[in-house]
């Protein structure tokens, strides 16, 4: 793939340096010539030094047969107009753009970003989930932090072990995906009984994941 | 008329000072508490500090209420974003933007904001002027 990336912190980095090792093409866009020259230093990439969003920087950086570009400044108005450059002058098919005010990441949406991330809510999403529950590890959300994928481990005081996916009454919009049992994975059916040790991957609605987990941990 | 003005530089003070004496409710926005001391003293509007990129911040402004939005900050992308969470997300039906950049004039037309670029306005004014004289000429 054919990449732009736009930023100069640490993040940017190692991810521009994450891409190059599974082999895609990176070009990097960074206002600071310092932070320039250490990045073209350290990295088997292009490295622009300018604007990310400024139209003609886009086009020397190949925005027109770039496949995605991913804006990562710390300011959320160059993120967006960057995205929204590219998006609309260029065609670009995929634009990512970090936001720092979580607020804003459905706005951006909104004004045709495919993608927007918030490293705040990112990061307090995890730590709920971790601190609520030790048997339960968050595995990742998806579009945009409504589904999410957890593992949950049964412990032998759960009041569903021992009983089978037929005799327990799930919520609707949850499913167990799979079942992991002493390394064997399992696909569940309605007969397949769950036994204590057992790791369950749920997929479900964000929203809903507190009363199905205190069906399952019995807490 | 509810104006929102955003920067309060030496355009957002001239705008917020000129509105303001004319009879409307006037806001200005700024992220710095010591831009608002270049008001005049007639300046009869409310001023917060803040950063107005964050929605909480627009939010407390009352946007949905206003007019018209004025973003005359320094910043190109500041001012478009600025001016397109204003019509898209609380709906402002007037929306105006200073944009430096005349290349984003032709990018952003369809967004539904109105962009005032400095340099289109100089270039118009200077070849009004070129074509006045040139009609003049004996």
């Amino acid at each position: 793939m054919n990449i732009i990336l736009i930023g100069g912190d640490q993040t940017t980095y190692f991810l521009a340096r994450e891409f190059l090792s599974q082999g895609h093409q990176v070009t990097l866009i960074n206002r600071d010539p310092e932070d320039s020259r250490i990045m073209y230093q350290k990295l088997k990439a292009t490295v622009l030094l300018g604007e990310g969003s400024d139209p003609e920087t886009l086009e020397q950086a190949g925005a027109r047969s770039a496949d995605v570009l991913i804006a990562m400044t710390p300011h959320d108005h160059d993120n967006l107009v960057a995205c929204q450059v590219a998006g609309l002058q260029f065609e670009l098919p995929r634009t990512i753009a970090l936001v720092n005010d979580p607020e804003n990441e459905s706005i951006f949406q909104d004004l045709g970003i495919s993608v927007a991330f918030s490293a705040t809510r990112i990061i307090a999403s995890l730590l709920n989930q971790q601190t609520r529950f030790a048997a339960i590890t968050h595995l990742m959300t998806l579009g945009q932090g409504q589904i999410s994928l957890t593992e949950v481990l049964l412990s032998a005081s759960s009041p569903v072990a021992g009983k089978t996916l037929h005799e327990i009454d799930l919520p609707e919009n949850f499913l167990v995906a799979a079942i992991l049992r002493e390394d064997v994975v399992l696909v569940p059916r309605g007969p397949t009984r769950l036994a204590a040790g057992d790791k369950l991957i749920l997929v479900g609605a964000q929203a809903d994941f507190k009363t199905i987990l205190k069906q399952l941990a019995g807490e | 008329m509810y104006v929102v003005i955003v920067g309060c530089g030496r355009l957002g003070t001239l705008l917020a000072d000129g509105l303001s004496v004319a009879g409307h409710d006037v806001v200005v926005i700024d992220r710095h508490e010591a831009s608002f001391r270049s008001l005049s003293p007639e300046f009869s509007g409310f001023r917060l500090t803040g950063d107005a990129t964050e929605y909480a911040l627009l939010k407390s402004a009352e946007i949905e209420r206003a007019d018209c939005l004025m973003a005359t900050c320094s910043e190109d992308t500041l001012n478009l974003m600025v001016a397109q969470v204003a019509r898209h997300v609380f709906g402002v039906a007037c929306v105006l933007a200073r944009v430096h950049q005349p290349a984003f004039g032709a990018i952003f037309k369809n967004a539904g904001i109105e962009i005032i670029s400095p340099t289109q306005l100089a270039l118009d004014a200077f070849r009004e002027r070129l074509d006045a004289g040139a009609t003049k000429r004996p």
